[in-house]
């Protein structure tokens, strides 16, 4: 037994499944899953001589096609991002479903419901259908270990990848999980049959029918892996994901509420989902509440266009809140209990605390020299990323005016610039840059778009942890020549204090360039400089 | 018997180790345990918080339902107030370090912050960080806190103490020493 992460649990089962292949991008609530194989890959089980890679990728993209070529090779591969991060990796996600996958693939995707970290709430559980790829989705820590190692089998008997959605109240928990023997990295040597990875359309066309039938499989799979306890009458509760524990903790009350007995209760945790439970639960109750996280995925399924036979409660009907997480509190509510008794809040108002850049960050100062360059113009962008600069948005700074998606700063600024917006700033950081800034410089360069690029290169990923960035600091102005920004607007200045005045000046004249300037902004991030020092 | 803690404070206290303390001497006495918290964007100087379930039996919802918590650890007095509504009104109270981080520029008046935790029944203020420093390392603060409340924990002070010197052997002898005197020194702290 040990005490694992819902993350950690996922990382421990990979290394216990054999994989040979782990592959990621940092991103809240996944990150952990790769940090944990890093550091215990090597006490893991393997045949001498048998090489097992753990490897942060420049992109979630990138990771996904390196998992698919271990795939190809005939070994197994784990490949984790947060949700968003499988909108970057959608284009071999999706036709990933098509080949025929041969090494076990499963495929990590960590949801922030409540969007803790995050842009957005999207549920992966739609785009697992989207690609006609069975879905996985884990009620706890222990589940989420057994459901790796069960996904990891089912993969390769079913030639298909498996997608194991999680969520961040479990990635994040902490429980005893019981792991199983660990079995040894597997090699089956590479795929017999390559033309089923060649997706031109008439091979494209056989592997989409060999998927499409395949779908009533994974349903009747679905079905009988899901779990029916039979109760009361009255009411019938299908829970998926952690809405299991949220009911759970309510359920005696509940039963206490209605003479001892319990509802009937069907939990669901594969996707697409099977109908027979469905219709025994429902031949059985007079009425459904539907408790999932995310999006009301099964819900509006059981409701279709004509509506359900019998009342659905859930978040179409607001018993249980649309937008953010689930908590025992609003699955309380929804099972109609009062709520419990609580101490008042406090009587004088309590002011958040937005998080800060931490002391001596080097992007506070980057800042100090952005506004300074700007000071008594009107007529500004500064468009930008995903990072800890992003705080840079919020009070004191007001530095920067978006934040939408990995490598957007650039691209917006670029689109601006190129509709006559003057003084178009992207500001993103070394890591972000290499994931989705690069190819919207090479647009920027191929257009000569009057636009003015600030890279915060602080050598890592900041906000996840301190994650190594995939290429050097002194790698990055060749970089950017090769990418064919002129070489006197490739400026490198130091982020610091003592240069902020030197730094607005050098700002000042590359935001008069009429064409692409880059400047990148040098020094060390201060939380990888403690965690440098620790190890 | 179950065992509900909040542990709250301010990015960069270093609040979730102690959970861990708590968590593992729970364990070790072969009780239930859950533990949650949440990372990332939390930890710059924001809000940060964990959650500790403990029980003998199952324990389902990862978070602790409003109106069950039975100690919130506030390692910043201001924090403490944000979770008042997750007190059980029978068994909740408040231990909470006097200190003050004032990284916002409209936090309340500090005197109307304590006055707020005093409401609560049994609620317990400590000077920790003074303490801290008797012990001779002021980051033991939150072990002092750890101490305050040991009568309300359910596990005994020795095995707090044994996943103490587990959990800080790797730092040196010295940091052991000092947190747990910290903690000592937390235990014999006068409630009124």
């Amino acid at each position: 037994m040990m005490v694992l992460s819902g993350d950690e649990a996922v990382a421990q089962a990979a290394l216990d499944a054999g994989a040979a292949g782990a592959f990621a991008y940092p991103g809240t609530p996944s990150t952990e899953i790769m940090e944990y194989l890093q550091e215990h890959i090597g006490e893991a089980a393997g045949a001498a001589g048998t090489v097992r890679v753990t490897q942060w990728c420049a992109n979630e993209k990138t990771a996904y096609e390196s998992a698919l070529g271990v795939s190809f090779a005939g070994k197994r591969a784990m490949v984790s991002m947060k949700h968003v991060g499988l909108n970057v990796a959608m284009d071999p996600f999706v036709n990933s479903a098509l080949v025929r996958i041969h090494g076990g693939l499963v495929v990590v995707v960590a949801d922030d419901p409540s969007m803790h970290s995050s842009q957005n709430e999207q549920d992966s559980r739609l785009l697992a259908e989207f690609a006609r790829m069975p879905c996985f989705e884990p009620s706890d820590q222990q589940e989420a270990y057994d459901m790796v190692r069960l996904a990891f089998d089912y993969s390769e008997a079913h030639e298909v990848p498996v997608l194991l959605r999680i969520t961040t109240r479990l990635a994040h928990a902490r429980d005893l999980v019981t792991t199983a023997p660990a079995r040894a990295v597997s090699d089956m040597g590479k795929t017999g049959d390559t033309y089923a990875w060649v997706l031109m359309p008439a091979m494209a066309r056989r592997q989409w029918a060999g998927l499409l039938a395949k779908q009533a499989v994974f349903r009747a799979d679905a079905d009988a892996a899901s779990r029916l306890e039979l109760g009361s009458n009255e009411l019938g509760v299908i829970t998926c994901g952690l809405g299991r524990a949220y009911y759970m903790e309510n359920e005696d009350d509940w039963a206490q509420a209605h003479g001892g007995e319990r509802p009937t209760h069907l939990h669901i945790g594969r996707y697409p989902m099977g109908t027979e439970k469905i219709g025994a639960l429902a031949s059985r109750v007079g009425r459904v509440l539907v408790v999932e996280e995310g999006y009301p995925y099964v819900e509006r399924d059981l409701r279709g266009i004509f509506g359900a036979p019998l009342p659905v409660a859930g978040k179409m009907t607001g018993e249980i809140p649309l937008a953010g997480e689930l908590s025992a509190d609003s699955v309380r509510a929804a099972l109609g209990l009062s709520p419990r008794e609580a101490v008042a809040a406090a009587a004088i108002e309590v002011p958040g605390r937005a998080p800060q850049f931490c002391q001596g960050c080097p992007h506070a100062d980057s800042f100090t020299a952005l506004k300074k360059a700007l000071e008594g113009e009107v007529e500004f962008f500064a468009a930008s990323d995903i990072g800890c600069y992003t705080l840079s948005a919020l009070p004191p700074w007001n530095a920067v005016e978006s934040c939408v998606d990995m490598g957007a700063s650039v691209g917006m600024a670029r689109g601006a610039a190129s509709v006559g917006q003057k003084r178009a700033i992207g500001v993103i950081g070394d890591s972000t840059f290499y994931h989705s800034g690069m190819t919207n410089l090479i647009d920027a360069v191929k257009y000569r778009t009057p636009m003015t690029l600030l890279i915060l290169d602080n050598g890592t990923t900041g906000m996840t942890g301190a994650q190594p960035t995939i290429s050097a600091t002194s790698r990055l102005p060749r970089l950017l020549e090769g990418l064919g920004v002129e070489k006197e607007h490739i400026r490198v200045l130091e982020a610091h204090r003592r240069a902020i005045e030197a730094d607005a000046a050098a700002i000042r004249e590359e935001l008069a360039y009429d064409g692409v300037s880059v400047i990148v902004m040098v020094r060390e991030c201060i939380e990888w400089l403690k965690k440098a020092r620790k190890s | 018997m179950t065992c509900d803690i909040i542990l709250c404070g301010v990015g960069g206290q270093g609040g979730l180790s102690v959970s861990v303390v708590i968590a593992r001497a729970a364990m070790a006495a072969g009780l239930h345990v859950k533990q949650s918290e949440v990372h990332g964007m939390s930890q710059r100087g924001g809000e940060v918080l964990a959650h500790l379930r403990i029980s003998d039996r199952e324990i389902y919802s990862p978070t602790i339902p409003k109106g069950k918590t039975d100690i919130i650890f506030a390692f910043e007095p201001l924090e403490a107030l944000r979770y008042l509504s997750w007190l059980s009104v029978e068994r909740g109270t408040v231990v909470a370090a006097m200190v003050p981080i004032l990284n916002i520029p409209n936090y309340p008046d500090i005197d109307s912050v304590f006055g707020e935790i005093r409401k609560i029944p049994r609620a317990r203020l400590i000077d920790a960080d003074t303490i801290a420093k008797e012990a001779g390392n002021v980051r033991s603060a939150n072990l002092v806190l750890v101490g305050a409340a040991a009568d309300l924990l359910p596990v005994p002070p020795k095995a707090i103490e044994k996943e103490v010197e587990a959990l800080f052997s790797r730092k040196g002898e010295a940091v052991v020493q000092a947190n747990l005197k910290a903690f000592e020194l937390g235990r014999h702290i006068q409630h009124a």
